[in-house]
């Protein structure tokens, strides 16, 4: 409800936004998308022609692409894993009375502020260097070897450090779905009969089940393009390649631009099709 | 001056066409209201005169000149809205300064007209506190106060009261009465409490369904109602209505009759019935009497009647009284 | 809840949650720590936690020698000013989408949304190769704007669910008293806002200050924020624990303060809404 002057007007103010991002969005992708079809290597002969979809087909047959995606999916469902289960578990606990909630409240949000070179130089140095870490003083503290972390058990180290960065935001976001569940339900079931397990089964997860799509739907789209803590720590060596990481190593590393668009183009259809959930959702949302 | 004229306005919203064409006439210095259920497209049709929406069709004249395709910024219009809409994060001052500091009025001018509508209005104690910090009814003195210093051409008024309890509505309901008689400007009120209508207009405007039913003086529409539609809705309580046998013998398919131009007693009479509820109410008596082969008829009796639950109880119509109405409704 | 806790529970519940607290705060913590410690008590074995010679050395060595301030200043710049001007030009359509929604206000927010999710690793290329042609390749302004339209979505977002928990009547009786379309915004509506400007001005400036992709890969010794300074020290020679804690506590603590009082938006805002 409105007059055409205001409706006029609107348009006009949300211009600008508009075309800026329409301009972001269009214009790289275009010119993504017409690479992905050329032969073009910058520092080896240029552009080199029309290739079809030689290079669509070069990135998935190429031998680095599977394990990539292997990478990615471990890598992925791990941080997905570890920070739904503890987040929904520490959610439970912060919601309980306790003394100084807020102290602690702030003590596990700190994580998630931390840049992610930070958090991956203090982890990869401080915590999992073989000789001077404190991992490796406490292992050998117990009479054990020390792990050379980031060579032998490369991916799970970078689930470890991704998560700690992560579970802050699965937990604040559980929290607050917590916070939200009517105590009259929980009473009303126990008076019901039902003992502590079943009312989590039954009140508990039912009422967090939205919250927790919402938060494996914006973790994904956010891990799905992790970098630096990639780039710091192995630099993609010791099979922790991503799919982002083996694409930004085909542009930059190897300037195989033809070959990289390629590889683009599937991240950008991979990252649509979690979009497209995460949008019904919120989309569900904006109506109600 | 503040003459409005609507010329076969209508409205849509998609493909629901909430007003109907209408042509009105609003005289300068008149209080006009619109009343109607809800629904009826008496906020529209005000949001319409405002500018807060276009109309589909038709043209608004203000003093003359047409103002339709005018932003509501420039018709020279003031209006309380039904939630007060006072701006929370200025005070009772700035808010009342505001459409001034809008128009680009001088500080000292400002403060003169500010201080002057904050004494008209009761509000000089309060005029540093902010909006939160106020009663229902000191927020509508204060949306009030932002009206008329701007000195519009036109006051609208949209459903201001409904927002308040019983008592305080009696009182602000006399208040803008007189701040019409002090002003002197059009007001245009929407409200759909007849009994507002009823107290404060010199010219009532029954909407229904985006159609305008009647337009007169409220007591014009009490007495002389032009449909069933407009006699049910004026009047409190409402009208009683016979169809039937009851009502051919009066001469008419459908007729009305007021609950106070009925006779009760408790021996004789046309109708027999016998009493359901009975509210004394001190000054009246509101009856409610099953009679035979009529239904249940409202009657306004004398304070002191002494009629109660289960007594029978004998009514007679004033046949002088009455109102006719043929088969589509119509008065006769 | 009307209902009565026994003293030993919450004794129970308040030991765990600070153990599990302070677990997950530990490595900040320990950065910190190490901050202060002399390289060699920095790798002592065993760790020494608080009984060392406490010194501000590493602060001073690591600001001579990499030119912090310089660094820092690049951070404040480029996060500060992509997030005001983010919010400069997501106010006016933030103002149209919630107060002058159409059928189409909904698929054009999603749509905003969906240029979010679209991976930088997709679009690195072109872009750099546009900044090369612009001559944007490592400068503040390049980078700023750059980081200004990754987070133009949640700006946008953040303030229509803020706006749009504003009554409509506000602003009509704005326009009744005679305010024009920016008196309007300027007046009623921005300063009503300000609280969820506020809160969108903070969780960006915190997302823009961390951002880490476009940083490192658009930007070198002349522009690089705090995120480079810090990723330099990932080369291995040269590693001095202390140092990089250091440098790691100063890039990290002006985040992390801003950040405790901005938990509350967090969720708001990164949830789009979806959570309050």
């Amino acid at each position: 409800m409105a007059t055409q002057n205001s409706r006029s007007a609107a348009r006009l103010m949300m211009a600008p936004a508009v075309i800026l991002l329409l301009g972001w969005m269009l214009v790289p992708l275009t010119m993504t998308l017409w690479f992905s079809f050329r032969k073009y290597l910058p520092l080896r002969g240029g552009d080199q022609g029309w290739v079809g979809f030689d290079n669509y087909v070069r990135f998935v047959s190429s031998s680095s692409f599977w394990p990539s995606v292997q990478t990615t999916l471990i890598i992925v469902g791990g941080v997905l894993i570890i920070t739904v289960v503890f987040g929904i578990l520490l959610a439970l606990l912060l919601d309980q009375p306790m003394w100084g909630q807020g102290v602690v409240r702030i003590l596990v949000i700190a994580p998630f502020f931390v840049m992610p070179t930070v958090s991956a130089l203090v982890w990869k140095n401080i915590f999992m260097d073989p000789v001077n870490g404190l991992f490796a003083h406490l292992w050998k503290f117990f009479g054990a070897t020390p792990v050379e972390w980031l060579s032998q058990a490369s991916v799970q180290s970078i689930i470890m450090i991704v998560s700690w960065q992560w579970l802050p935001f699965a937990t604040l976001i559980l929290l607050t779905a917590v916070q939200s569940l009517d105590g009259e339900r929980l009473e009303a079931s126990e008076m019901d009969g039902a003992n502590p397990l079943q009312r989590f089964g039954y009140i508990v997860l039912p009422h967090l089940a939205r919250a927790i799509t919402i938060v494996v739907l914006i973790q994904t789209i956010f891990l799905l393009s992790i970098f630096a803590e990639i780039f710091v720590t192995t630099g993609g060596a010791f099979g922790t390649k991503t799919l982002s990481y083996l694409i930004f190593q085909r542009v930059l590393e190897s300037q195989n631009i033809g070959l990289g668009s390629a590889g683009g183009i599937y991240a950008v259809i991979l990252a649509n099709i979690v979009a497209i959930f995460l949008m019904r959702i919120v989309g569900k949302n904006l109506d109600a | 001056m503040g003459r409005i004229t609507l010329k076969e306005v209508t409205k849509s919203f998609g493909t629901v066409e909430v007003i109907k064409p209408i042509n009105l006439e609003i005289e300068d210095g008149e209080f006009v209201v619109f009343v109607g259920p809800s629904g009826c497209g008496k906020s529209t049709l005000l949001r319409l005169i405002a500018g807060l929406e276009d109309v589909t069709s038709g043209h608004i004249e203000i003093n003359g000149t047409d103002a339709t395709a005018i932003p509501p910024a420039k018709r020279g219009l003031a209006m309380v809205f039904q939630s007060y809409a006072l701006y929370p994060h200025m005070s009772v001052r700035k808010n009342i300064a505001f459409p001034l500091k809008m128009a680009g009025v001088d500080k000292t001018e400002i403060n003169r007209k500010v201080d002057e509508a904050a004494r008209v209005l009761n509000l000089s104690d309060y005029i540093d506190r902010r909006p939160g910090q106020l009663s229902g009814g000191q927020r509508q003195r204060v949306a009030i106060g932002r009206a008329i210093v701007r000195e519009p051409d036109a006051f609208l008024f949209d459903e201001p009261l409904s927002n308040l309890d019983a008592a305080l509505r009696g009182n602000m309901r006399l208040e803008i009465s007189e701040l019409h008689q002090t002003l002197a400007t059009t007001m245009i009120y929407v409200t759909h409490d007849q009994v507002e209508a009823m107290t404060m207009a010199n010219k009532i405007v029954v909407l229904r369904d985006g159609i305008i039913e009647q337009v007169g003086a409220p007591i014009d529409l009490y007495k002389n109602p032009r449909n069933l539609f407009v006699a049910e809705f004026i009047g409190s309580p409402k009208m009683n209505i016979i169809k039937g046998d009851a009502a051919t013998e009066l001469g008419a398919p459908t007729v009305g009759i007021r609950p106070e131009h009925l006779e009760v007693s408790k021996t004789k009479g046309k109708w027999k019935g016998t009493v359901g509820v009975s509210e004394h109410l001190g000054s009246d008596t509101f009856l409610h009497i099953e009679a035979e082969g009529i239904g249940t008829v409202n009657v306004r009796a004398d304070g002191e009647i002494d009629l109660h639950h289960g007594d029978v109880a004998w009514l007679t119509p004033q046949v002088d009284k009455l109102h006719r109405f043929d088969a589509t409704g119509l008065a006769i | 809840m009307a209902r009565s806790i026994t003293t030993q529970r919450k004794t129970i519940n308040t030991v765990l949650a600070w153990a599990i607290g302070l677990l997950i705060f530990f490595p900040i913590l320990w950065t910190i720590l190490t901050s202060f410690k002399t390289e060699a008590q920095a790798i002592n074995d065993p760790p020494i936690f608080l009984f060392f010679d406490w010194t501000l050395e590493n602060y001073s060595v690591v600001q001579e020698r990499s030119n912090y301030a310089r660094f820092l200043w690049n951070s404040i710049f480029i996060a500060g000013g992509s997030t005001l001007l983010g919010v400069i030009i997501a106010i006016p359509a933030a103002w149209s989408m919630a107060f002058v929604p159409s059928k189409r206000t909904k698929d054009i927010l999603l749509w905003m949304l969906s240029t979010k999710m679209l991976p930088a690793v997709g679009v690195l290329y072109p872009i750099y190769l546009l900044f090369i042609k612009f001559g944007l390749l490592d400068s503040v302004l390049g980078l700023t704007i750059v980081i200004m339209l990754i987070n133009l979505p949640i700006i946008v977002w953040m303030l229509y669910t803020y706006f749009r928990e504003i009554p409509v009547d506000i602003l009509e009786a704005a326009r009744m008293d005679g305010a024009s379309l920016k008196s309007e915004i300027l007046y009623v509506l921005t300063p009503m806002a300000v609280p969820g400007i506020a809160s969108t001005l903070l969780l960006n400036f915190i997302l823009a200050w961390n951002e880490a992709f476009w940083t490192l890969n658009l930007t070198a010794a002349k522009a690089g924020p705090l995120t480079a300074f810090i990723a330099s020290y990932s080369s291995p020679e040269g590693l001095f624990y202390a140092k990089l804690s250091a440098a790691s506590t100063m890039a990290i603590l002006p985040i992390l303060i801003l950040g405790w009082f901005s938990q509350k938006q967090l969720v708001r805002g990164l949830t789009f809404g979806a959570v309050k």
